[in-house]
């Protein structure tokens, strides 16, 4: 087992739902599979999907939503 | 010579010094938005200073090389990498041809500028090769990059490898970013409290924040004097009677969220407008992340004068020590 870390390439508000009014992409125990949308990230007025490189298991979020974040942080982690 | 784009990145466009003239017309000054920056990549590389370069927000692209060239990138600590090779940020370096210049997560600021020997050659728009998007002009068709294009370079008068700007010369907008500002004509439209107020409290960047303009959020709303709404102001106590708005002007929709125009900005319009950030301050808006703390600090046209002068004496101290 190796823990992977999905990172957020951009600066941003960080977001875990599609939309307000809509379930959450993943949640933790989650199987993931390579190219999974985890979150947005919207800066400049749009809104930027996080995929993961890896297949696994979602641990868990590193970053609430609706935080900031910065460039190169980990948002998520995943079991492989 | 040119260069393949094997991916964009987030929003990468070709920009030069911009194409200032055609303001009142409602195109805009364009150029790069730290242009200090662009400016130092291109001496380091040899090219004049205005030749086009390329400005990458947050994340870099990935370019290959179909030649040898001499590249520098300054502004955003966006680290460079040649074929997986980390390199230096603010020196030149050279790359072969069929190499592949790629970028690591970015450090700190927002903007990196990508000079490559000889310039980008794509044709000029109205004296400029700026990318406008909005109005597609200039770039490549008058957008940004995207994958599959190819960037013709014009011809490199020999830059050096391994230059240097030296630390000491390099400017970041500071933690708080700190801005000057020129309180402007409309400053009589708020209560002196209120415009005490804005200077005293800490902003953040927004999201909104682009080539058109930087919105900054957190602070109190503004307080309006009451008045009779002159002809074509509208009731809202925050508008005006429509006019210029100069690059830089911080406008205030509303009273509640500053937004400073830059580069790509419309030029008037209804909007009451606080100040303007000084000429000498510019360049470090394009270097500011979202949810950067801000604070504005007011100062006056001597201050504005000598600050303007300040950066030009850097800019002749670079000059003079990069053409040795």
């Amino acid at each position: 087992m190796a823990k992977q870390e999905i990172r957020s390439p951009l600066p941003g508000t960080f977001y875990r739902k599609p939309a307000p009014d809509q379930p959450e992409f993943k949640a933790p125990g989650d199987n993931i599979a390579k190219g999974d949308v985890i979150g947005l990230v919207e800066v400049m007025k749009s809104f930027h999907e996080i995929t993961s490189e890896f297949e696994g298991k979602l641990i868990g979020f590193l970053v609430d939503n609706e935080e900031p974040v910065a460039p190169g942080q980990v948002l998520a982690e995943i079991e492989n | 010579m040119t260069v393949n784009v094997l991916s964009p990145g987030l929003l990468t466009t070709i920009q030069d010094m911009g194409r200032p003239g055609y303001y009142h017309l409602g195109i805009p000054i364009g150029g790069a938005m730290d242009r200090m920056a662009l400016r130092c990549a291109n001496l380091l590389v040899g090219n004049d200073e205005n030749a086009a370069g390329l400005e990458a927000v947050f994340t870099g692209p990935e370019l290959e090389f179909n030649g040898e060239a001499t590249v520098a990138v300054t502004g955003a600590e966006l680290p460079p990498k040649l074929d997986g090779e980390p390199m230096a940020c603010w020196a030149s370096f050279k790359v072969r041809a069929g190499q592949v210049l790629s970028f690591d997560y970015l450090r700190t600021g927002a903007r990196a500028y990508i000079a490559i020997s000889g310039g980008i050659d794509t044709p000029k728009s109205l004296g400029s090769r700026s990318t406008y998007a909005i109005g597609a002009l200039g770039g490549i068709d008058g957008r940004a990059l995207a994958a599959g294009d190819i960037l013709p370079l014009g011809e490199a008068t020999g830059g050096a490898e391994g230059r240097e700007v030296p630390s000491e010369l390099r400017r970041s907008p500071g933690n708080p970013a700190a801005l000057r500002v020129l309180p402007g004509l409309y400053w009589h439209r708020i209560t002196e409290a209120s415009g005490e107020r804005f200077f005293e409290e800490t902003w953040k960047v927004a999201g909104e924040a682009d080539r058109m303009g930087y919105r900054f959020q957190g602070g109190t709303p503004l307080e309006f004097i009451d008045r009779e709404p002159p002809f074509g102001a509208g009731s809202d106590p925050s508008n005006i009677t429509d006019a210029c708005y100069p690059y830089g002007s911080i406008q205030v929709p509303g009273g509640t969220e500053p937004i400073v125009l830059h580069r790509d900005a419309v030029s008037g319009g209804g909007y009451f407008m606080i100040g303007t950030i000084i000429a000498a301050d510019m360049d470090l808006i394009g270097q500011l992340q979202p949810h950067t703390q801000t604070r504005f600090i007011k100062t006056d046209m001597h201050g504005a004068l000598a600050a303007r002068k300040d950066r030009s004496r850097t800019l002749n101290a670079i000059r003079e020590m990069l053409s040795e």
